[in-house]
């Protein structure tokens, strides 16, 4: 019988650890793409948008990821595509990012006080223009902090990716565990490299977030 | 190319998701009152307005950050499939319960921790002066007005434990997202099934939400 030591172990998952970086890297650069559009749409007061993406938001944040992830692998199926667990987990995990990201930027731009748009707009401001020049930059200084925070909740939801046979970081660690007969010190590991990777990105939101308390007051 | 849906064969199982709702809604309930009470607890030791000794607030702070920096389902894994080396058995129930506690305990901590950390010291000063201890102090003055301040995230972060509880599924805690699994494995309509399921989980958000947000302002800290 062959031994593994912790260092093979630790080897293994790194190697895993990698396609956790790049889903959750697809899903945060396709959310906040999606999660853009869905803001501009919901800014732009066109008729039944507000609705659309309300109910759109309500629709991901009111169900588990789990359920999102089995209806993307089952339900691109059903259009005969053959899906990989990949394009199944990075489209179900772009949606559900983009949902929360729309909101949190909805917010942000909310809190950019009304005059600013009145005032661009007095000066024959186009929409697009008062977004680009006006608006989105200010926007962003505000948006900065929550969305570094909710890096940290893609990086996790990647894990649920491994239910549906995406191999990483967590399938890794349930499949080293089945072969090594050592889930303690195997699951032990997996959560601590959750641990590395989210961790510096917790820390930095929260430093980022103190920043701009300083400034306002 | 066509696609025929059939929720009907989906429908006719409702005992079998009857019995997930009943499931998921019992550990969310589990979980949520003794989670909060944990949080209330440790956010006593991490709050700057209650003295606690150094060592514990190391304790409590390494465990909040652990927890909140790691998925639900790898702590999941850890206490079902992990501990059992070590000597700690548990049913699959069990092990859901306890999980979703560790969870909700170490988000509630840093949320009720920022309502207590909010209080006017004056306050604080006015319960002493009033000869109140500092037990009293924090149940009867502190702590009502901080809940109060926090009690939409607190929901909040119950339904995000109520919606992880699917992943309980997967070391086969017959919650809805197991009865679902179940239902398609029997029938072959995958789709179907976890649309269904997915319905259910949604209302049941929605329905939680409006519920904790009647029941706050009545029973916890007054309106």
């Amino acid at each position: 019988m062959v031994e593994f030591s912790v260092w093979d172990i630790l080897r293994n998952l790194l190697g895993a650890a990698q396609w956790t970086v790049y889903l959750s890297l697809i899903a945060f650069i396709g959310g906040g793409i999606v999660g853009l559009l869905l803001l501009i749409l919901r800014l732009s007061k066109a008729r039944g948008a507000d609705t659309f993406v309300g109910g759109y938001v309500q629709l991901f944040q009111g169900t588990p990821l789990l359920m999102q992830l089995f209806l993307a692998y089952f339900g691109i199926a059903l259009f005969g595509i053959n899906t990989s667990a990949w394009v199944a987990a990075s489209v179900a995990l772009t949606l559900y990012t983009s949902a929360f990201l729309t909101e949190i930027w909805r917010g942000c731009v909310a809190a950019i006080p009304k005059g600013q748009w009145e005032a661009s707009s007095s000066l024959a401001l186009s929409f697009g223009e008062q977004l680009r020049h006006i608006v989105l930059p200010q926007a962003i200084k505000i948006a900065i902090p929550p969305t570094v925070g909710f890096l940290v909740q893609v990086i996790k939801g990647t894990a649920l990716a491994s239910v549906i046979g995406f191999i990483e970081l967590t399938k890794a660690g349930t499949m080293i565990s089945n072969a090594t007969f050592k889930p303690f010190v195997v699951y032990s590991c997996v959560a601590l490299m959750y641990f590395v990777l989210c961790f510096p990105v917790s820390l930095y939101a929260k430093s980022l977030e103190r920043k701009m308390n300083a400034v306002r007051r | 190319m066509r696609i025929t849906l059939d929720f009907w064969s989906v429908l006719s199982e409702w005992p079998l998701l009857v019995k997930g709702v009943a499931w998921t809604l019992a550990l969310t309930l589990i979980a949520t009152v003794i989670g909060v009470g944990f949080g209330i607890a440790c956010a006593w030791v991490r709050s700057q307005n209650t003295r606690a000794p150094g060592w514990l607030q190391w304790v409590v702070g390494t465990y909040v950050e652990l927890i909140r920096n790691t998925p639900f389902i790898v702590q999941l894994f850890f206490i079902f499939f992990g501990l059992p080396a070590a000597g700690v058995k548990l049913t699959p129930e069990v092990a859901s319960i306890i999980a979703m506690v560790i969870n909700l305990g170490a988000y509630s901590t840093e949320i009720i921790r920022a309502g207590i950390d909010a209080t006017p010291k004056g306050q604080i000063e006015a319960a002493v002066s009033l000869a109140l201890n500092r037990m009293q102090t924090f149940t009867r003055v502190v702590l009502p007005p901080a809940l109060k301040k926090v009690w939409p995230s607190l929901v909040s972060q119950i339904i995000i434990v109520m919606l992880g509880s699917a992943v309980c599924g997967q070391i086969s805690t017959q919650e809805l997202s197991y009865a679902a699994n179940l239902i398609q494995s029997r029938n072959f309509r995958a789709f179907e099934a976890f649309i269904i399921a997915t319905l259910v989980y949604l209302s049941l958000s929605v329905g939680m939400r409006r519920l904790l947000n009647w029941l706050g302002p009545r029973f916890f800290f007054g309106r």
